[in-house]
């Protein structure tokens, strides 16, 4: 990936920085589902309106379903967290991860005259944090920094090397 | 030498690009290594405070339960509806079977895929009989639908309508039946029923006098048949819970409890005669039988106000006793099995609903329990809908359960003294609570009081599916039918609902305090 090597020094930092933070976050979002005995996301899926509420409604209609999008969930975010703060398939998980979070804004968005019986954590008016989130991801998708600074860089060489035997 | 020295150099600037390269490639291993040590932290900061509570009160155990256990296996059960009006409809929706304009409904609203995921129980409504002809229709369209719960096959057994509940008792071809009529027929039917050897779930109230409640309890005593009262409380899964959390003796001494109504709209106090639309709902001597309507009570000219409204008048029931009351007191009798009260005190009056009402619109009454060092309290009211709980005070804590649970501590408390000192319970909230939508027990830190203010008699959520109530409670009266045991609410809570609830009738009746005498088993 040669466009990373255009990055100043402020401007890798910066993205390792946003990085680090975001699969920080979400590595711990996937391991304290872990954590809480009996965690089911049907509580969440309960309160799905809007566009995404048909198909909250038939996982949480099917055990099996919901057991699987549980399973999905809890590890996806977990993957996704290692993959961001490692720096390996970064962009794979960047990507990932911005779809995972639009997943969730879709089923809980602060869309004006649909209201929710939990309340929020904070006030919002149709953008929500979980939405920029996933826009923060999605920049990191498109501006990758783990060939540089993660293990995508032993990965590269190591692909490398093996090509040039492969000649 | 330059060369020599380019040479030499080579291999060194190598080996440093490389290890500057694995450096970089290892840049997020420490942020890994920080985030594990954070995370070892915050478990062990959790250890000290969250979990010890739980530990410390005795309530690893508790968990909301994410499965209902399956219907007991058994041959079809032919069951026999005797009255169809609306709470008839939704007995048969916990059954298994909705009337089609009922399930386009619950379409629209979303709520047909819950529905659609009951268990199926294994049984045909074979019967159907109601003095109203439009009634009659209604029950014979849900019990021939052909769309029911669990996605079981219908039975194709043809569904009959009975022009007489009699008629119905005396056939063999039905093995149990559902008494949904207004309560003045309550214990007649019941008692006739049970003698033709049927099975039988009776709608609340049980009966309108102290013979009537004799008689039935006699006749169920002395039958083999199942019997189960129509309660659904102890079916919410939050009930259930409490029930465990009681014997752990949580809330310290129980001296008080408080049970309310908080109703304000006139469905609410029962005018029920006009529909949505404002016009008068159908209905008249052509339909409706209505000498067989008023059965025992005194003959009276037909009139709609007293076929739809007739909660409103004591020669057909007891009121916001019989049919509110009785719930209360069977989720306290529940959970404490407190029995009947050695007095009963009532004082009310009409004070809003200025109609031709029997039944008061406010009413406070007053139980004693002198042997348990208890009171029991009912305050009503059909003209405010204020949120009052259902509170259990204790000593310690204090217990609000509704539709979800939460208990209090006292600020004062010497059980929980040290607790409160040390920050790890907040008396100015909830120190437990369990909503079953959320799924898990929550204590202290995380304790989200939610919102749900139901007095859980409609719906539980299990596992992120909301369950009737009234479905589990039939479930558990054919799990009965077919496996033996004892139903939640058998002939003995219904006896002992039953005399609670005429003491307060009769108290505020004759406006003076009454007893019951365990002697001669009569209220006096």
């Amino acid at each position: 990936m040669t466009e990373n090597r255009t990055f100043t020094n402020l401007q890798l930092t910066s993205l390792v920085f946003l990085r680090l933070l975001i699969g920080w976050h979400l590595l711990y979002e996937g391991i304290s589902k872990l954590m809480i005995p009996g965690w089911s996301s049907s509580g969440f899926l309960r309160e799905s309106q809007w566009i995404m509420s048909g198909i909250a409604k038939w996982i949480i209609s099917n055990d099996g379903v919901l057991n699987t999008v549980d399973f999905l969930n809890t590890w996806g975010l977990i993957a996704i967290g290692l993959g961001l703060i490692v720096g390996l398939c970064t962009r794979i998980s960047a990507i990932s991860g911005a779809l995972l979070l639009l997943i969730y804004y879709f089923n809980n968005a602060p869309i004006i005259g649909i209201e929710y019986s939990v309340p929020s954590e904070g006030n919002y008016l149709i953008i929500s944090k979980t939405l920029i989130e996933a826009a923060a991801l999605f920049v990191l998708a498109v501006f990758p920094t783990g060939s540089v600074i993660g293990l995508d860089v032993l990965v590269a060489r190591f692909k490398n090397k093996k090509n040039k035997k492969g000649l | 030498m330059d060369l020599d020295k380019e040479k030499s150099q080579q291999p060194e600037e190598r080996n440093t690009q490389s290890r500057r390269t694995i450096l970089k490639a290892l840049a997020g291993i420490p942020v890994l290594g920080l985030f594990a040590y954070e995370l070892i932290e915050k478990k062990s900061y959790f250890k000290k405070t969250k979990p010890n509570l739980i530990k410390e009160l005795g309530l690893e155990d508790i968990e909301v339960p994410n499965k209902i256990p399956s219907a007991a296996k058994g041959d079809l059960l032919r069951i026999g509806m005797i009255g169809f009006g609306n709470r008839a409809a939704q007995l048969a929706s916990g059954l298994g079977f909705l009337h089609p304009d009922d399930m386009e409904n619950r379409r629209k609203n979303g709520r047909l895929d819950d529905w659609l995921a009951q268990e199926s129980l294994n049984v045909a409504v074979t019967g159907i009989c109601d003095v109203f002809d439009l009634n009659a229709e209604k029950g014979l369209a849900t019990a021939g639908n052909k769309v029911l719960s669990g996605g079981a096959k219908h039975s194709g057994l043809l569904v009959k309508r009975y022009r007489t509940y009699q008629e119905m008792l005396a056939d063999d071809s039905i093995d149990a039946v559902f008494v949904a009529t207004p309560d003045h027929h309550h214990a007649r039917i019941t008692t006739d029923a049970v003698k033709a050897g049927k099975h039988v779930y009776c709608e609340k109230s049980i009966c309108l006098t102290e013979d009537e409640l004799h008689e039935v309890y006699n006749a169920v005593k002395s039958s083999d048949r199942v019997f189960q009262l129509g309660h659904q409380i102890t079916q919410n899964v939050v009930f259930q819970q409490a029930k465990k959390l009681m014997k752990k003796n949580i809330l310290g001494k129980i001296t008080l409890i408080e049970t309310t109504t908080n109703r304000n709209t006139a469905s609410g106090a029962w005018i029920r005669d006009i529909d949505e639309n404002g016009n008068p709902k159908p209905g008249s001597l052509k339909t409706i039988d209505w000498d067989q309507w008023l059965g025992n009570s005194p003959k009276v000219p037909f009139s709609t106000d007293r076929f739809y409204n007739w909660t409103k008048f004591f020669a057909y029931d007891t009121g916001m006793l019989g049919q509110l009351f009785s719930h209360e007191y069977d989720a306290v009798n529940q959970l404490l099995r407190i029995g009947i009260p050695k007095s009963a005190v009532a004082s009310g009056g009409i004070y809003f609903w200025k109609d031709n009402r029997d039944m008061p619109d406010t009413l406070q009454t007053v139980f004693e329990y002198p042997d348990r060092d208890l009171t029991l309290m009912y305050s009503a009211s059909l003209a405010s809908s204020y949120q009052r709980g259902r509170v259990f005070m204790g000593r310690d804590a204090s217990m609000n359960l509704g539709g979800s649970l939460s208990i209090t501590a006292n600020y004062d408390s010497k059980k929980y003294e040290q607790k409160i000192k040390d920050g790890i319970i907040d008396t100015n909230r909830p120190m437990l609570t369990i909503s079953p939508g959320t799924g898990s027990i929550d204590a202290v830190s995380s304790a989200t009081e939610k919102y749900y203010s139901s007095r859980g008699l409609t719906s539980t959520v299990v596992n992120g599916r909301t369950v009737d109530v009234t479905h589990l409670h039939i479930k558990e009266w054919i799990d009965c039918i077919r496996n033996g045991g004892e139903t939640s609410d058998n002939i003995e809570r219904a006896f002992e609902e039953g005399i609670t609830i005429l003491m307060a009738q009769k108290s505020y009746v004759e406006k003076r305090r009454v007893e019951w005498d365990p002697v001669q088993r009569k209220i006096v």
